[in-house]
């Protein structure tokens, strides 16, 4: 941003986005990373410059497109920070159209961040899922696509919930489609659709069977992209527009007991990481719900974080994928002697999920619980602290035993093709790595972005109580780990959730096109047929023997001599060049002769 | 490097086990004698190793859940979905 001059950092994705194909192939990983690069340079640059801009008038209405203040920034931070790591991962990825969908994704996701009305929101917020599934499809296994399918059917419903409550919305407020606070004191039937479209993104049961779904089917390095923008989108608009509404206290909670539940069932590392963010954003949205400053610090801080530590978290599982060709824990186990810095990578992810001092979970998880003790929220916060041993069960724990550790697998050809992966995926590894223990150890960094500075200021997540209470939660989880590992070994099934709903409904809908739609179709066909038509082919044939036989036949017999003449002709004309020229020949040879000789 | 090192650690696995008892030992004992309590959020915290407890508590409960969760029927065969 130069002066009054506001570029949107949307804008430049997309238009990098459209640009791509045009680009020669020897300046494309340059221009791959120049343009995440110049986004996360625009956000930057906004810093402190809070205000309005862009302001597009359509239709006598004022569209908002860049409300920049500090809620909106610290997440465009993030965002734009995630492209550039995101697309550094994927460099060695050689075909446009997915880097294409990842920018146009993260676009959607920066275009709802800055937007100011729900209008604009709603484009942004299509766009997000409308690219976003492309990072499914690409992987192009017949899963994947119909993996898509659901996706983009699901959330189409939430868009569609989404936009009743904004109309609805526009009408009760008589054409005031400004996005804030929409009022939690006195919510109307258009709050609650709004929030069950904003919940939906944000994988609240039970409309969360879609992210394991896709997430666990998507490409190596789109899932890094799936796994940071939409979940924490949702926590974004949540925050701007929820803050204070206790009913997320309890859908957080249920999310955070959910996901664990969950993750601790599952064989597939990102199936697993995927139940892990829903029990993650279930932190943020309870935290949402309390709606105090120190809970909104901690919302920002804790979404901050976790793209941070989630997107490596995949990263480091996107490798073992790309590398081995698979994420089954139980196809995989004692890769640490193939793939030795993944493992250091990741384990730092593993540490800063788990909430490890010196590590980005713990300096940033700690506001939300202080909030949820401060409003008396007392068994709710209980309830989140069991929900952070488990991920320290889940994530700290089982995931890294059974890739890494574990029982290893020489014959399998898994374990044959395990090596570190390219140098652009570690490099971006390592970044997440690093800011990860920077958010750790460095609290201002991240504290001076959040929405309210000052109380951020006076919060100290290192004191000796909070370390000591970290540590025996931790401790003792792994001990329970340790004496309870045949319990918690993975085993090669999966687990059926919401999504059997619809995936059953599919089906039905299918067997009910197939067999009693299609049968009565076949019976009113085969009825039509022995009804209508052989009796009237019947009535025409008749007809026909009647004209030829009896009306032709009785009055002059035109019809049959026409016939006749027409087949002698026709013999004549038969279209063949040779017996055309032999017959023209042998009439003018004939004529001469009579004329000669007559 | 870090290969060697795992590998060595691998070796010591009776030595590791000693020493993970140890530090639960020493954080109990920390959380007992040493540390104050003045930042606790409820008073069930001034129980000498509260967390402690907690921690193996939580833990448990959560994989019982997700194993009752398992009989009741949720894990399938992989193929469950393309029959």
């Amino acid at each position: 941003m130069i002066n009054n001059l506001w570029i949107h950092p949307a804008l430049i994705l997309i238009f990098g986005a459209i640009l791509m194909p045009l680009v020669p192939k020897a300046l494309k990983k340059t221009y791959l990373l120049i343009v995440p690069f110049l986004t996360f340079a625009a956000v930057f640059s906004m810093q402190g410059l809070n205000g309005t801009y862009g302001i597009v008038s359509f239709l006598d209405t004022p569209l908002i497109f860049g409300r920049v203040d500090s809620l909106s920034m610290v997440f465009a931070y993030i965002m734009s920070l995630m492209c550039v790591i995101g697309t550094i991962y994927g460099l060695n990825v050689e075909e446009d159209c997915q880097h294409m969908a990842a920018w146009l994704y993260a676009a959607g996701s920066l275009g709802v961040i800055f937007c100011g009305d729900y209008l604009v929101l709603f484009i942004f917020w299509e766009l997000m899922a409308f690219a976003s599934v492309f990072l499914v499809w690409f992987r192009r296994t017949p899963q994947a696509l119909a993996s898509g399918y659901r996706y983009l059917i699901v959330h189409t419903a939430g868009g569609m919930a989404l936009l009743a409550g904004l109309v609805l919305r526009y009408q009760a407020t008589g054409g005031d489609l400004s996005f804030g606070p929409v009022g939690v004191d006195a919510p109307s039937i258009s709050t609650y659709l709004i929030m069950i479209g904003f919940l939906l993104n944000a994988a609240a049961p039970p409309l969360h069977a879609w992210l394991p779904d896709a997430y666990s089917e998507a490409t190596f390095n789109g899932a890094v992209f799936l796994c940071a923008f939409t979940t924490k989108t949702a926590v974004y608009v949540l925050a701007r527009g929820f803050a204070g509404m206790e009913i997320l206290i309890p859908i957080g909670v249920c999310m955070a007991l959910y996901g664990i539940v969950y993750a601790l069932l599952q064989n597939d590392a990102r199936k697993l990481l995927a139940y892990d963010i829903i029990a993650k954003v279930g932190f943020m949205v309870a935290a949402v719900g309390i709606g105090s400053e120190l809970a909104i610090n901690g919302v920002c801080a804790l979404a901050f974080a976790h793209i941070l530590y989630k997107s490596l978290l995949f990263m480091g599982c996107g490798s073992v994928l790309h590398m081995t060709g698979t994420c089954q824990l139980t196809e995989l186990g004692g890769l640490y002697k193939k793939m030795p810095k993944t493992l250091i990578f990741t384990l730092v992810g593993c540490l800063s999920i788990s909430a490890f001092p010196f590590f980005s979970g713990f300096t940033t998880k700690a506001m939300i619980m202080s909030a949820m003790f401060e409003e008396h929220k007392t068994v709710y916060a209980f309830l989140l602290m069991a929900a952070s041993a488990g991920t320290f069960l889940v994530a700290g724990l089982k995931l890294p035993y059974y890739i890494w550790f574990g029982k290893e697998q020489p014959g399998t050809e898994a374990n044959r093709k395990a090596a570190d992966p390219p140098l652009n995926m570690q490099i971006a590894m390592a970044i997440g790595a690093f800011l990860s223990i920077l958010l750790g150890c460095y609290t201002p960094w991240l504290y001076k972005m959040l929405p309210f500075p000052a109380l951020a200021a006076q919060y100290h997540a290192y004191s000796a109580y909070h370390i000591s209470e970290t540590l025996q939660v931790l401790a003792c989880t792994g001990l329970v780990f340790y004496l309870f590992s045949k319990m918690l070994a993975p085993s090669p099934c999966l687990t059926i959730d919401m999504d059997w709903f619809y995936r059953i409904i599919g089906r039905s809908i299918l067997w009910f096109a197939k067999k009693p739609v299609q049968t009565l179709d076949n019976n009113v066909g085969e009825g039509y047929r022995t009804v209508g038509l052989i009796p009237l082919m019947a009535t025409a044939r008749f007809s026909s023997w009647f004209d030829w036989n009896i009306i032709d036949g009785v009055v002059d017999g035109l019809a049959r001599t026409v016939r006749g003449t027409g087949d002698l002709v026709r013999n004549f004309q038969s279209g063949r060049l040779q017996s055309n020229i032999f017959l023209s020949v042998a009439v003018v040879a004939v004529l001469i002769t009579i004329f000669v000789f007559a | 490097m870090i290969v060697n090192l795992i590998d060595s650690l691998r070796n010591r696995l009776g030595l590791i086990k000693l020493a993970g008892f140890a530090i639960i030992i020493l954080l109990v004992a920390n959380d007992w004698l040493l540390v104050s309590k003045e930042h606790a959020h409820t008073s069930m915290e001034q129980i000498p190793g509260f967390w402690s407890i907690f921690g193996i508590a939580a833990s448990v409960v959560l994989i019982i859940a997700s194993k009752c969760l398992e009989s009741l029927g949720i894990a399938k065969r992989e193929d469950y979905y393309d029959k």
